[in-house]
């Protein structure tokens, strides 16, 4: 047996081109937003970095937000990409505490999709705007050639009127402030990977998807004085925590036996080797709101159906700024990073 | 959730740490093998719960850090033919070849598809008989028999569009290779799991015996995890060197048979080059002769092209425990997952990773 020769792999060379991992929600997104799009488009709204962008126009303080939906399956446990672009936008405008108003609908459709497809998405737009009332006041409708695009894809834009005084975002979290989670982690971006992979469950897991400004007008009328919200979408728990912590410099603890995830979740995460931390979520959010007021938010939250599992998972600490830390169920403490690309299944 | 919930239970992780901390009365480095058991480490913070006394390192048992880089450029050379479907576990495409990673191929307009299963690169090649279909066989013992299984289901068929690009390695060879290593430093192992439900633990038996080394089978939950360290740690207090099984719940000392008969008939044992670490007699998988047709680097004429690796980066001393990744000077600055130097940088179950993704322990410290 020779003695063990030592070699080492290559640098690999900044990619040029744009990978999947770029639309992740990770690293690479904020990569992407910071070296491409705020130093393009930079203004004071933009670089608040929220949901959406808060905007006074003649006296009203108005909240502005877009989202493109590209959910392949188009159908899968629990809605459709229809009821998909109401709620995502729906909620944008609720995470910045906006009563959600009026949407628009850019419809990209491929040609030979069949009528009825586009027609049930359309009537679940509609039942979801009813359900979230909001009106869908304008939009435009592109065809493409086949194989330019999958089906359907919609972009959606919504404008709502901020009725407080608060300023909810990043900027306002402080240390001592309660992380409040509304509800458990996971059912969405499982329920469209099982679909995608095939794999059958016992019970089958259903997205999470729903409208989420009911939940927040409550607070709001309650008197909570909510720092700020931001819906559990793209790159999950861990990714929402990180931004926060990073552009307001504080850090963040959380509990792992705080965080609820359904045992059909996470034995769906055990087997295709995901974190359910990482995971998308359409109908959750997260709270940052003063430690006084953590139970009286978890109470009120409560309260909605879509909420019921809202719990304290955590707080906004002063040390170790821009650093989430999460307390193992076995009483360790290990750092919960931005997701770097997208989750990738194990090899075993 | 059962056979989940009862290996992450405080109340019996915090009993075997007192156990360890009682019996543990000399400092003892510790090797657990596999990938798996480095990220439930690092995930669990399971390092907070151990004595001073007891240091873990991380074993070469990442099957994605230590495939080599000629192999990586040819999976980015198949994927970049307009006729073949290069199928893979998620976790190969971000690692760097010499140039490029399979995801770059991808971005670049190869057709390069994430499987959970050989068995789906088998179906695609059924769906598509027009394509060469190319399952990226990866993997240590473990995945061995369904890949054995697929190429067997190939040839039986008569699936022509399928081949195999086979990286197959060997746990206990590159246990002795460490372990006859001048400077090695590792005391006990923390044997690999799922490699044993597959192939038993007969194999280490001579192993611990020669070189009077503890073997301890151990599972990936946090109390297999304590429980194997106890277990070790036990056997060195004692001046014991044997191999024990933790993980009795799934392996036998026999393993699955019908598996090891299955990849016996379809593979045959071989001379591997492992990255980052070099080649080891005897350490690798390869198609046996009836079974060569299905050798993607036969199909495709593929030589090997003997990609270089210069010296950036450390992934060989931590893939044999002689360093911790945040020795290496590249660390969390140079190397990262997004712009990864070395392999155990990139895979979930690399060390390098889950020391980047869970670790920065300054600041998880209170």
């Amino acid at each position: 047996m020779p003695e063990i020769n030592l070699s080492c792999p290559v640098p690999l060379p900044a990619g040029d081109r744009i990978l999947l991992a770029h639309g992740g929600g990770g690293k690479l997104m904020n990569q992407l937003i910071e070296r491409v799009f705020l130093p393009a488009f930079s203004n004071p709204a933009l670089e608040c970095r929220h949901d959406g962008a808060t905007l006074t126009v003649g006296g009203a303080r108005l909240a502005f937000t877009t989202d493109s939906y590209v959910v392949h399956p188009m159908v899968f446990p629990g809605g459709n990409i229809g009821d998909l672009a109401v709620n995502g936008t729906v909620n944008d405008l609720a995470m910045c505490g906006a009563r959600p108003l009026y949407l628009s609908s850019g419809f990209i459709l491929e040609e030979g999709l069949e009528t009825e497809t586009l027609c049930r998405v359309v009537e679940s737009m509609r039942l979801a705007a009813q359900a979230a009332g909001v009106s869908l006041v304008t939009g435009d409708t592109k065809v493409v050639d086949r194989g330019k695009a999958d089906g359907i894809f919609i972009n959606t834009a919504g404008i709502g009127l901020v009725e407080h005084s608060l300023s909810i975002g990043p900027q306002s979290v402080q240390p001592g402030d309660a992380v409040i989670l509304s509800g458990d982690l996971g059912a969405h971006g499982v329920a469209i990977l099982s679909v995608r992979e095939g794999l059958e469950f016992e019970a089958p897991i259903v997205s999470d998807t729903a409208p989420l400004w009911a939940p927040v007008e409550a607070l709001l009328k309650a008197g909570i004085e909510i720092h700020c919200l931001r819906d559990l979408t793209r790159g999950g728990l861990a990714s929402t925590l990180n931004e926060i912590a990073g552009t307001r410099q504080v850090g963040v603890r959380i509990r792992e036996v705080d965080i609820p995830v359904e045992d059909a979740v996470r034995g769906a995460c055990e087997i295709l080797g995901l974190d359910p931390l990482y995971v998308a979520n359409e109908g959750r959010f997260a709270a940052f709101v003063p430690a006084v007021q953590a139970q009286r938010t978890v109470e009120i939250l409560a309260q909605f159906p879509v909420c019921n599992g809202a719990i304290i998972a955590g707080e906004v600490v002063e040390d170790a700024p821009g650093v989430v830390v999460l307390l193992s169920r076995i009483g360790g403490n290990r750092v919960v990073d931005m997701l770097s690309g997208e989750q990738l299944p194990r090899i075993c | 959730m059962k056979y989940v919930d009862e290996y992450r239970d405080p109340a019996a992780a915090s009993r075997l740490a007192q156990e360890i901390r009682r019996a543990a009365r000399h400092p003892w480095t510790i090797m657990e093998i596999c990938g798996g058991q480095t990220h439930t480490i690092m995930k669990s913070g399971l390092q907070d719960l151990l004595p001073a006394e007891i240091t873990l390192v991380h074993g070469p048992g990442c099957p994605v850090c230590v495939t080599p880089i000629e192999l990586i450029d040819k999976a980015v050379e198949i994927a970049s033919r307009p006729e073949a479907i290069l199928c893979s576990f998620g976790d190969m495409l971000r690692v760097p070849g010499s140039g490029r990673s399979l995801f770059d191929a991808k971005a670049s307009g190869g057709d390069v598809r994430i499987v959970y299963s050989p068995m789906d690169a088998l179906k695609l090649a059924r769906a598509h008989p027009e394509r060469q279909v190319v399952f990226f066989a990866v993997g240590f013992e473990t995945t061995a028999p369904a890949n054995a299984m697929a190429v067997w289901q190939a040839s039986r068929e008569g699936i022509e569009n399928f081949s195999a690009l086979v990286a197959h390695v060997l746990v206990p060879p590159a246990i002795e290779a460490i372990l006859q290593s001048s400077n090695c430093r590792v005391q006990a192992f923390l044997a690999p799991g799922h490699v044993c439900t597959v192939m038993g633990y007969r194999e280490y038996e001579p192993l611990a015996a020669r070189y009077h080394v503890p073997v301890v089978v151990t599972g990936f939950e946090p109390v297999d995890l304590l429980e194997g360290v106890s277990m070790a740690v036990a056997q060195l207090e004692a001046g014991r060197a044997e191999v024990e099984n933790q993980y009795s719940r799934a392996v036998a000392r026999m393993g699955n048979q019908p598996a090891q008969q299955r990849v016996a008939e379809v593979f045959e044992v071989s001379d591997r080059q492992w990255r980052g670490i070099g080649e080891i007699p005897a350490s690798g998988l390869r198609l046996r002769e009836p079974y060569r047709r299905f050798d993607a680097c036969e199909r495709f004429g593929l030589l090997a092209a003997g990609a270089r690796e210069p010296k950036e980066c450390i992934s060989g001393l931590v893939l044999q425990g002689l360093k911790k990744p945040y020795e290496c000077p590249a660390f969390g600055g140079q190397c990262t997952p997004e712009r990864p130097l070395g392999a155990p940088m990139v895979s979930s179950e690399g060390a390098c990773a889950a020391y980047y993704q869970y670790g920065k322990r300054e600041h998880a410290r209170n």
